[in-house]
């Protein structure tokens, strides 16, 4: 690299830095966010939380319905990435351009791929309480057309990154089309596709709490309803409980991953 | 002797304008090792998958084993395929699946999509795979997963799930194309066990001259889509050689 380039490089991050930094105090100045007020109120907060979110004697009485509320949620959370998972895998064959039979059917898949991502879960759980009501079907309905959405556009490209020799050999023996979705693309995408359900457990359980809330079931509404009585101790206890259950979730998953990759 | 394959003015173009393979007329015997040499991109990789339909051709005429197989196509080309076996430069295996299971892949083409899906090998099949990777000498990697084999060991997979098709006929594209001296010594001296003793007819690609004259019945030498030389390795003299390649690459190509 010449002198010159170099110079000219520099300058060009230069100016990137600061076109950063002129937005920012745009958007400042324009929402009228005093950064400063925002600053001071943090141990006024802080002290809030140290005093009132204490788990306290009593809560822990409350500790076997919040477990049951609690399972609840995360077999809700699996069911609904498993099933969901099901469904991605054949749109996301489908949607794939290296395994499509047409286009028509890889635009299809992404189009219902994309729909369903696109909108946010809490407005489908929203959505969707109007029409099923207050029950776990909403819950989990909601959680299912989140997870088909985000694991189609993850299998597509799972299955557009894995090695497409293999599927040439497997036609040129007279292996049907099913044959080298079975034969070829599966076994080479599996511990990817394996990866990527892992993960939208992991994500459909922090989303259940927020979707519970919405729709009235699992550890979600039991959040809300201690929290709208001011019983600070027990929403205390509700979220240790929802953040050691996905640690936990968390260095499982990471040990399948470590262990099938 | 009827010949096995016969390509009456086979031609095949990608784009409107560059033909890749012109007018091919070949008469190919059963049991014979032939070569097809030439530089890159004269069409070598392309005349062999016309033979098995992998590429389509756009005029011509193809007769296998004394049918027309111009025109078949879903089940009957499925059934023409499982007649042909086939061999990559880059093996082409599943890498996460083990050495078996690859072989046994070689006997989709018999199965329903049900059968396939769920396995159904008989076990006939399943000694027929180990007693050819045992003749292959790779049977103590059966359970292997083919990703922790070196790459001559790979290509002799390749083989026995070629083999295992029963195959009248197996194409090689490049086999030797990535491997080292000995590997490659050992899958040539295989390929022309294969022709000898089963008296299957096979068609390789070749970039190396010297191989093509070692082990080949007969060399075809292709340059921009039209048949150039063909004849018995005797026949094919320095001359030959550079008609072939063009006399500016054939200096690149023996060192």
């Amino acid at each position: 690299m010449s002198e010159k380039t170099y110079q000219r490089h520099k300058w060009k991050s230069a100016l990137f830095f600061i076109v950063i930094i002129a937005i920012t105090i745009g958007s400042i100045i324009i929402t009228q966010f005093d950064m400063l007020n925002g600053m001071q109120s943090f141990p006024a907060a802080f002290m809030w939380m140290i005093s009132n979110l204490l788990i306290s004697g009593e809560a822990l009485e409350k500790l076997p319905t919040i477990l049951d509320k609690l399972f609840e949620t995360v077999f809700m959370s699996i069911a609904a990435s498993t099933t969901g998972a099901i469904v991605a895998m054949f749109l996301g064959v489908m949607g794939s351009n290296a395994t499509s039979p047409n286009n028509v059917f890889s635009s299809i898949a992404r189009i219902i791929a994309s729909f369903s991502r696109n909108i946010p879960i809490v407005a489908w759980a929203l959505i969707l309480l109007l029409s099923f009501g207050q029950n776990s079907l909403t819950g989990y309905l909601a959680l299912f057309i989140g997870s088909v959405g985000f694991l189609t556009r993850a299998f597509i490209e799972s299955i557009d990154e894995i090695d497409h020799k293999s599927m040439e050999a497997l036609r040129a023996t007279g292996a049907t089309y099913f044959h080298l979705i079975g034969k070829s693309v599966i076994p080479q995408g599996k511990p990817q596709m394996i990866s990527w359900v892992l993960f939208m457990i992991e994500t459909n359980i922090r989303s259940a709490t927020l979707v519970g809330i919405l729709t009235g079931t699992g550890i979600g509404y039991t959040f809300d309803l201690y929290y709208k009585q001011m019983d600070y101790g027990t929403v205390a206890l509700i979220t240790w409980t929802i953040v050691i259950t996905v640690v936990i979730i968390e260095l499982m998953s990471n040990y399948i991953r470590r262990v099938i990759m | 002797m009827m010949a096995l394959l016969e390509m009456e003015n086979v031609s095949k173009s990608y784009h409107a304008k560059a033909k890749v393979l012109e007018n091919i007329n070949l008469q190919i015997e059963k049991g014979k090792l032939i070569s097809v040499i030439g530089p890159s991109g004269a069409g070598k990789s392309t005349l062999l998958r016309t033979i098995n339909r992998m590429v389509q051709i756009d005029g011509g005429k193809i007769i296998f084993d004394g049918v027309d197989t111009t025109y078949y196509r879903k089940q009957s080309l499925r059934k023409m395929r499982r007649d042909i076996g086939m061999v990559f430069q880059h093996y082409n295996l599943v890498p996460r699946l083990t050495v078996i299971e690859n072989v046994l892949h070689g006997r989709l083409g018999y199965k329903t999509t049900l059968q396939g899906l769920l396995n159904r090998f008989t076990e006939e099949e399943k000694q027929r795979a180990f007693s050819l990777l045992d003749t292959l000498g790779i049977v103590e990697h059966a359970y292997k997963r083919c990703d922790q084999l070196s790459g001559g060991q790979q290509q002799r997979v390749g083989i026995a799930r070629a083999l295992i098709q029963n195959p009248k006929l197996i194409l090689c594209d490049e086999p030797i194309a990535s491997l080292d001296p000995n590997a490659s010594e050992v899958i040539m001296n295989y390929l022309k066990r294969i022709t000898e003793e089963y008296d299957i007819t096979c068609i390789i690609n070749l970039h190396q001259v010297d191989v093509a004259k070692q082990y080949s019945d007969r060399i075809i030498g292709l340059n921009e889509g039209d048949v150039v030389f063909d004849g018995v390795p005797l026949q094919l003299t320095e001359e030959q050689i550079n008609h072939i390649y063009g006399i500016k690459t054939r200096e690149l190509i023996t060192v």
